[in-house]
């Protein structure tokens, strides 16, 4: 259950940007989540609204929004970047090509906030 | 009047600071010439039964240390020191793993020679320890032939962050009718090409094939980071 730390990590930056920023009010934090990074998604909703209590007033209304991002490799047999069947069989959707060469799919990442 | 909420893009890893300790820690093993090998597995594999056996077996040869996270105990860091290598416990209180910056606090104030191998045995936990980068060089996911053959489908994350997947207490194999085949398809699967390695604390079998790995891991890793 490590979700509840990176919950706070997530507040810590959403803060820092928004006294970068000059912002009063965080809104929204935009989330890519990917299947490997390790973390469960409702896990970290929940740890968010938990965190989100005792975050400083500037981000007690914000919400938290995750955008899953897919699981996709390089396949060794089709020459390009291509979808993987799942995080349990990793290879190819087109040909079942089994590729450990992932491309995307450990994100954990913010990348947008919403400032008001 | 309501305003209208501006949206500013920032990408930036959440786990950045962990990332950017684990870069450091990476390039300081590196300058001392250090190969670091972090342990993963569910509580009760054997992780701390099969360092204690490397650590001894490593020790005539090479100068040797091993880290070990622990919630709540050094029981296990006491176990290890009977290898009679310097043994370093990291207790993380609630934390469920092991974070770039308890290994660089543990290695502070801690006066150690200029190391061929660091040891990592991270707190047993097969979820959480896959989102942090300790800054190791090689990370060996083990499992017991007691947890079922299909543990890499049910924690596929922590088998995709390691590099080797070894399989323990096969000494027991016949007893729990291991299937050795389902668990190599099943490691297949969700990490292709992942090196596996079978050994027993216990009877001792396995061990030199997976110190000849080591070594070869070692040689490799030294061999890249020449370049």
């Amino acid at each position: 259950m490590h979700e509840l730390s990176i919950a706070v990590s997530i507040l810590e930056m959403a803060e820092e940007e928004a006294g970068r920023q000059g912002a009063a009010r965080v809104t929204a934090v935009h989330l890519k989540l990917g299947p490997l990074s390790g973390v469960v998604r409702e896990a970290l909703l929940s740890a968010y609204d938990l965190a989100r209590e005792s975050a400083p007033p500037a981000l007690t209304g914000s919400e938290l929004r995750i955008e899953a991002t897919p699981l996709r490799a390089n396949c060794p047999t089709c020459r390009r970047v291509v979808a993987i069947v799942s995080v349990q069989h990793q290879c190819c959707a087109d040909c079942g090509t089994p590729t450990p060469d992932v491309v995307s799919g450990n994100e954990l990442e913010v990348f947008a906030l919403e400032f008001l | 009047m309501t305003a209208t909420p501006r949206l500013v893009e920032v990408r930036q890893h959440v786990l950045k600071q962990n990332d950017v300790t684990a870069r450091a820690l990476r390039e300081r093993f590196r300058e001392a010439g250090t190969f670091v090998v972090s342990l993963v597995s569910s509580p009760g594999t054997g992780k701390t039964a099969f360092l204690e056996k490397v650590l001894s077996a490593l020790r005539d040869r090479y100068l040797v240390a091993a880290l070990v996270g622990d919630l709540a105990t050094d029981n296990d860091a006491v176990r290890l020191a009977r290898s009679q290598v310097p043994v370093k416990q990291i207790i993380t209180g609630t934390v469920c793993h092991l974070e770039a910056k308890m290994v660089e606090s543990a290695l502070t104030d801690w006066s150690l020679p200029k190391l061929d191998y660091l040891f990592i045995e991270n707190v047993g936990n097969l979820v959480c320890p896959s989102s942090y980068d300790l800054g190791e060089d090689l990370r060996l996911v083990l499992i017991s032939v007691t947890e079922g053959e299909d543990k890499p489908l049910k924690y596929p994350v922590i088998f995709n962050t390691a590099d080797a997947a070894i399989i323990t207490k096969i000494d027991l194999a016949a007893a729990v009718e291991f299937d050795a085949a389902t668990a190599w398809t099943s490691i297949q699967s969700v990490r292709p090409g992942m090196t596996v390695l079978e050994v027993s604390t216990k009877t001792g079998e396995g061990l030199v094939k997976f110190l000849d790995f080591l070594e070869a891991a070692k040689v490799d890793h030294l061999r890249e980071r020449a370049r």
